[in-house]
């Protein structure tokens, strides 16, 4: 896998609320995906997943406001530039020809008013308004067909196909302008476990074909763990550990994704006790001093209340490739 | 199109039950029609006026209620709906037909006027929350409390009089003919500003107050976030997206509306004495006057059911999800 990076935030930090009021909901956040990668994004809720995703699309509903930060994109080819500093006309132009983002309601990211169709073609019609209608109309036709849905549901509204239909129809949309990133907000959280699996498979297939890179949010992280290259785990805000798939799943180093990987049954190997994380999510308005994880923390010791551990690589033998936040791993070189 | 069938069944329906009960009701009053004209001629009548009122109300002959109900209904078939005491001895069919366009032409071009206007207010105030339409939506909110009357009678009071643009009472200038022509059609529109007015600023903000909602409560939905993830224009979004499902409810408003519109907004033709429907209600209770009561309730019911249809075709034509074949 090349290494060239596609998309990179670099310390950003989103806020819900204006002055006193406002809640840190993403925190100095710094994460690199890379070309033709999946990225996965793993976390509780309220750990800031979905506010990351929002954030870096500039797609934040009020009172939600990028307080810093730079999200620097790759374009394949041609000079790259922060997304947060693009213009009203430049952030349209970006927005789904460059990265494209799947939602989390499956069932309401369609506009019940206008068929399929007219919500396939009118983002063409948007991004390449010197496309022909009827070409729009065949590309349209191409994408559900790439997704598994016959042509002829191109004149169906929402409310006539089911969740699993609706979702390969927003994948399909997602797809539609050759996006180098999509986004992925728990695309299958509203589906059930087999729909899940097909889906998902689906996905990384057209990945494969297509080469686009995916940053996948989920709570879930046994489906990262099979489906993703790279996994980001987020606490409280904050990126707490990074490292590939299989590393992190073999051998965690927070006791948060330690927590987060017990919490669920393996499919192999020998049966264990599930064991989850005690306590709940931290209060993003009043968080812990220190480390935020110290309270619900199992091996948390002097430092962890104090101060707040930085991301770096850790000193271990594949500290290279990994990065983690965490006073037990002492860092060799904080992450830039 | 079963479900339009079956709509329409249903209208007719309805519309039986309203013609029938708007039949027995006058029956039931105690007294009769020519003993309340005869009340407003004081008594100074002949005997032999006295009996042929009664054999031209039909009263003469002793007929049974069912077929009286059998002639009335015939007779509402050939748009005969009796004779006015009123304006006796005018039919109330003429009378209607005299008073409508008066009602349908102010009444109706302000509906429509201030459903747009609110409405297009109301999508800017919910789409563009905090600018200066927010600005305008108390101010408005308490002219639609203010009751209209008053709100006419202030108009009368600060704006009409005698030197004034705006005359204060009456669809034309006295000694003007009914016709269109160049004389009569700037006259009769010069003395409905006022009472369109009035009404504009008593209604419209009820169309602002519910599209903004409307489309506040649609902006909050996920379709609209993956709009703008899409990149389309700010104006698609609002337009195509907000505004197309937010518009929903207030057009089955709209609708009814306009079902309103033939009963008129009594109180503003009665202020400003308006020689349309409404005022014609009114003169017909106040003086007994059944038939032409029944005619008005009559065409007012029609106009209710009419506009519950048109307020069903046009659900069924904007929102996808009402139609019942896959």
């Amino acid at each position: 896998m090349s290494a060239q990076p596609v998309l990179e935030i670099k310390n950003l930090n989103v806020e819900y609320g204006l002055g006193d009021q406002a809640v840190r909901a993403v925190r100095d956040v710094n994460l690199t995906l890379h070309r033709g990668e999946v990225l996965g994004l793993a976390g509780e809720s309220g750990s800031g997943k979905s506010t990351l995703a929002y954030g870096l699309t500039r797609l934040l509903a009020p009172p939600g406001v990028i307080t810093g930060g730079e999200v620097i994109y790759h374009p394949g080819q041609g000079e790259s530039y922060d997304v947060l500093g693009l213009s009203d006309k430049g952030l349209r132009d970006f927005r789904w020809a460059q990265t494209a983002i799947v939602f989390q309601g499956a069932m309401n990211s369609l506009n019940p008013v206008h068929k399929i169709s007219t919500q396939l073609t009118d983002v063409l019609a948007a991004h390449e308004p010197k496309m022909s209608a009827h070409s729009r109309n065949a590309r349209a036709r191409e994408m559900l067909k790439l997704v598994g849905i016959a042509a002829d549901r191109m004149d169906a509204y929402p409310h006539q196909l089911s969740g699993g239909m609706r979702q390969r129809v927003m994948i399909g949309m997602a797809l539609i302008l050759q996006p180098q990133v999509v986004i992925m907000d728990e695309p299958t959280t509203a589906l059930d476990v087999v729909m899940q699996r097909q889906i998902l498979g689906q996905l990384i297939e057209l990945r494969e074909r297509l080469g686009f890179s995916v940053i996948f949010i989920t709570h879930d992280l046994s489906l990262l763990v099979e489906f993703s290259n790279r996994i980001a785990i987020m606490y409280g805000g904050r990126i707490v550990e990074e490292a590939q798939a299989g590393a992190l799943y073999r051998d965690s180093l927070h006791p948060y994704s330690a927590g987060l990987l017990g919490s669920f049954p393996a499919l192999r190997g020998p049966r264990r006790e599930l064991t989850g994380i005690p306590g709940s999510p931290p209060d993003l308005k009043g968080m812990p001093s220190g480390c935020s994880f110290h309270p619900r923390c199992p091996k948390a010791f002097d430092p962890c209340a104090g101060n707040i551990p930085v991301l770096g690589n850790p000193d271990t033998p594949d500290g290279a490739t990994r990065s983690v936040a965490c006073w037990l791993h002492p860092v060799k070189e904080p992450v830039a | 199109m079963k479900y339009l069938l079956q709509r329409i069944l249903f209208y007719v329906f309805t519309a039986w039950a309203a013609i029938t009960i708007n039949f027995f009701i006058p029956r039931m009053i105690p007294g009769d029609p020519v003993k309340s004209l005869l009340a407003r001629f004081q008594g100074q009548m002949s005997s032999q006026a006295i009996d042929s009122l009664y054999v031209l109300f039909g009263l003469d002959k002793d007929a049974s209620i069912w077929s009286q109900y059998i002639d009335y209904w015939k007779q509402l078939f050939h748009g005969d709906l009796g004779l006015s005491f009123t304006a006796f001895p005018a039919q109330v069919s003429d009378v209607i037909s005299d008073a409508l366009p008066w009602t349908l032409a102010l009444v109706g071009i302000t509906t429509i006027i201030s459903f747009f206007l609110g409405t297009g207010l109301g999508v800017l105030a919910g789409w563009r929350r905090g600018s200066w339409v927010d600005g305008l939506l108390p101010a408005t909110t308490f002219l639609s409390s203010v009751p209209y009357f008053w709100l006419g009678l202030l108009a009368i009071f600060l704006l009409a009089g005698p030197d004034s643009f705006f005359p204060s009472s009456g669809g034309y200038s006295p000694g003007l003919v009914p016709a269109f022509d160049q004389y009569f059609i700037p006259d009769a529109i010069q003395h409905s500003l006022l009472p369109a007015l009035t009404i504009l600023i008593s209604s419209v903000s009820g169309w602002i107050l519910s599209m903004r909602n409307m489309m506040v409560t649609v902006a909050a939905e996920d379709y609209i976030t993956v709009a703008h993830a899409k990149g389309l224009s700010d104006r698609r979004v609002a337009l195509s997206y907000a505004a197309r499902n937010a518009l929903l409810p207030n057009v089955s408003g709209f609708a009814l509306s306009l079902g309103f519109i033939v009963g008129g907004t009594l109180l503003v033709e009665i202020v400003f004495s308006y020689p349309g429907l409404g005022f014609l209600l009114f003169r017909a209770v106040t003086a007994k006057d059944y038939p032409l009561m029944q005619g008005i309730f009559l065409v007012i019911t029609i106009s209710v059911l009419v506009a519950n249809l048109i307020a069903d075709i046009a659900y069924l034509l904007l929102d996808p999800r009402t139609r019942k074949e896959g």
